[in-house]
């Protein structure tokens, strides 16, 4: 027989299964991996300097723009964080609203990775089922925040405003007429929060859908049993955190453990993996998009029944509303004062960490008193992720790279930042 | 604040029992240890960085097994405002855009030769699953001009990325990393982009020059340093009378 000698292959960066712009150089042996290098950086914006030139308020539209696809999880990180040295207490609502979209966002997270996932490995069905779901979420993020991703709806102090009484409507168009713009207003005749409790009731139907193409699919479990098994003892080592925790049978949930926002006062269970392979890790998330479901329910219930305000009435870190400042002079300073030099945040340091949908994503602040940070540094969990890979993908063929780098949910925007 | 997460719950005027451990475990190595907010800020010695991080995840009362981040930390011009607002100025808008500022040169009129003593630090977050207590410990390194620390990819392989991060964007040199290349800037990349006499508009700008008929990098020659909002640290009377409308507040409750 021929000997075959190994080999240098590159992967990516233009390459519909790595996930944006990574690059991996693969040393093979005919069709086994020996070692991993992932080059990452394609997309380094430096993140963190330009937002040691601007005032604190003005960076929290590049948190949506780390994880692309968990926008308003990284907010919270970054919004907690400042909180955190202001010593600012959020309203109540604002809290619950908050953690109702922090599960939204989990939920579009997770369609989004399963949609992607199932893609790479040759399903390309569920692609198709998962983007129709997260086109009904984006429009809830549209209704309070005017923006389908890129939100920059929470805020220091609380969040931008209050949810819609009027959920926005479709109108007769060429493409949506008849029968169809019927189907696509049912839901829509009332609030935003009647539009999401007929979506959460739906919902649980539709993961079933997903489930029925997936679970039990002969050709999805050979593409994911018992592929990249990371034992509990790794997963610790190397830092994992969310799913990929998880998913190796390690019970730790930050919403569970230390508890922020409203998580302590809502009902839902952790989800865990036994083996650590792909497809416990599959299951761990879709068992998780049945939780986020639960606990948006539960927010709606809560948010129906109390009205209140839902940003902090300190005209330091929040702007006074536009009545206010027609016949006070105060007010009008204050708005002024806020939105050209921002606020002075309390000299010290702090870490907020929220359980984002990939893991754990942290931001760590110094600040020095001043109106603008002097350092942040965002822990974000791809980041920690893919270091991993050479240790988790060696001996491991081909097309097991596609299904980890899948399972490993990585998201450019934060790896690079 | 109403978001007690388990490690405020144990938030007093005295010092929590994790904060009383690692002192009593620490010991001699110890240089600093701060409680605020409910966090924990330890500082070490270089030399004592590895024996310290070894302990630290070794200890039964301590254990932390995970370390999530690790960063760099450039300290010049640290508690530095750009405009004072303590007197009166006769400046208007320039003050936003003129001067030499954080941010506002070019790499050619770089600030150099500036040098404050402790001006990098590396800052390592550890968290303990088994404990469900965080912590944050600190060093700074010996010398500024060649900032260098041991490396703990042996005792945590999760930081092995943080290291090369840290080193590509601080400069930090860690001893004995096995893999101490650049990660995140350009091949062939040249300087430390996030320390502090590093230009936001950067050193250099790539475009395709027809021409040659490649890519081409040039010094960068298409932005101006530019930035609108002036640093100020403020102690005046607004920001007093919140502090103090706050305390009020909670003596309410």
């Amino acid at each position: 027989m021929q000997e075959i000698r190994s080999y240098t292959m590159n992967f990516g960066p233009q390459h519909p299964a790595a996930h944006g712009v990574l690059r991996l150089v693969l040393e093979m042996e005919g069709e086994t991996v020996l070692r991993v290098d992932p080059h990452i950086g394609l997309l380094h914006r430096a993140t963190e300097k330009l937002a040691e030139s601007k005032p604190f308020n003005q960076s929290i539209g590049y948190m949506d723009r780390l994880d692309y696809v968990s926008m308003m999880c990284n907010e919270h990180a970054y919004v907690r964080a400042i909180e955190n040295l202001l010593g600012v207490e959020v309203p109540e609502r604002a809290q619950w609203i908050r953690t109702m979209f922090d599960e939204i966002t989990r939920i579009l997270n997770h369609l989004m990775w399963i949609g992607s996932n199932g893609l790479d490995l040759g399903a390309m069905a569920v692609f198709l089922y998962a983007f129709r779901e997260r086109e009904e979420l984006m429009d809830v993020y549209e209704a309070v925040s005017g923006a389908r991703m890129h939100a920059t709806y929470y805020r220091p102090g609380g969040v931008y405003r209050d949810l819609p009484e009027q959920m926005s409507r479709y109108s007769e168009s060429r493409w949506h007429k008849g029968k169809d713009l019927e189907r696509l207003n049912r839901w829509r005749g009332g609030s935003m929060l009647d539009f999401l409790d007929a979506f959460t009731e739906d919902f649980p139907r539709r993961i079933d859908e997903y489930e029925e193409l997936l679970t039990t699919n002969r050709i999805w479990k050979q593409r994911t049993v018992d592929i990249g098994v990371v034992s509990p003892e790794d997963a610790l080592a190397w830092g994992m955190s969310g799913p990929m925790l998880r998913g190796s049978g390690v019970e730790w949930d930050l919403r569970k453990k230390q508890p922020y926002a409203k998580y302590a006062e809502v009902d839902f269970d952790i989800p865990v993996g036994v083996n650590g392979d792909c497809y416990d890790r599959y299951l761990v998330r879709v068992e998780e998009m049945r939780q986020s479901n639960r606990i948006i329910k539960q927010c709606i219930a809560w948010l129906r029944a109390n009205p209140g305000p839902v940003m902090v009435r300190n005209f330091k870190v929040a702007p006074p509303s536009r009545v206010e400042m027609k016949d006070d002079m105060e007010a009008l300073i204050h708005h002024f004062k806020l939105f050209t030099e921002g606020y002075c945040v309390p000299a010290g340091e702090t870490y907020a960490a929220v359980e984002a949908p990939k893991g754990e994503f942290g931001i760590y602040l110094v600040s020095d008193g001043a109106n603008k940070p002097f350092r942040l540094k965002c822990r974000a969990p791809s980041f920690v992720h893919l270091s991993s890979m050479d240790s988790i993908i060696r001996g491991h063929m081909l097309p097991d790279v596609v299904a980890m780098i899948g399972t490993y949910d990585v998201v450019f925007g934060e790896v690079d930042r | 604040m109403s978001e007690t997460t388990a490690a405020t719950a144990g938030v007093g005027p005295e010092r929590s029992a994790l904060a009383k451990k690692l002192e009593a475990r620490l010991g001699q190595k110890l240089v600093a240890l701060v409680e605020a907010r409910g966090e924990i800020t330890i500082e070490v010695l270089p030399e004592n960085w590895l024996a310290a991080a070894t302990l630290l995840r070794d200890d039964p009362d301590l254990r932390f097994e995970q370390a999530m981040d690790l960063c760099g930390v450039d300290y010049l011009s640290y508690g530095q405002a750009e405009w004072d607002t303590t007197d009166v100025s006769s400046e208007g808008f320039s003050r936003g855009v003129e001067g030499e500022g954080p941010g506002r040169f070019a790499w050619a009129n770089r600030p150099r030769n500036v040098s404050i003593p402790r001006r990098f630090a590396v800052v390592v977050h550890l968290l303990s699953i088994r404990h469900n207590h965080r912590v944050r410990v600190r060093a700074h390194c010996a010398d500024d001009d060649f900032p260098s620390m041991p490396s703990v990819v042996g005792i945590w392989p999760s930081v092995d990325w943080f290291e090369r991060e840290a080193f590509d964007l601080y400069g930090i040199l860690f001893d004995g990393h096995p893999d101490l290349r650049r990660i995140l800037t350009d091949y062939g990349f040249v300087g430390h982009p996030f320390r502090k006499d590093f230009p936001l508009i950067g050193n250099v700008e790539v475009r395709y020059d027809p021409e040659k008929k490649r890519v081409v990098y040039e010094p960068v020659a298409s932005v101006e340093p530019r930035v609108l909002v002036p640093r100020t640290i403020r102690d005046d009377s607004r920001y007093e009378q919140a502090a103090a409308e706050r305390k009020a507040a909670e003596g309410a409750k």
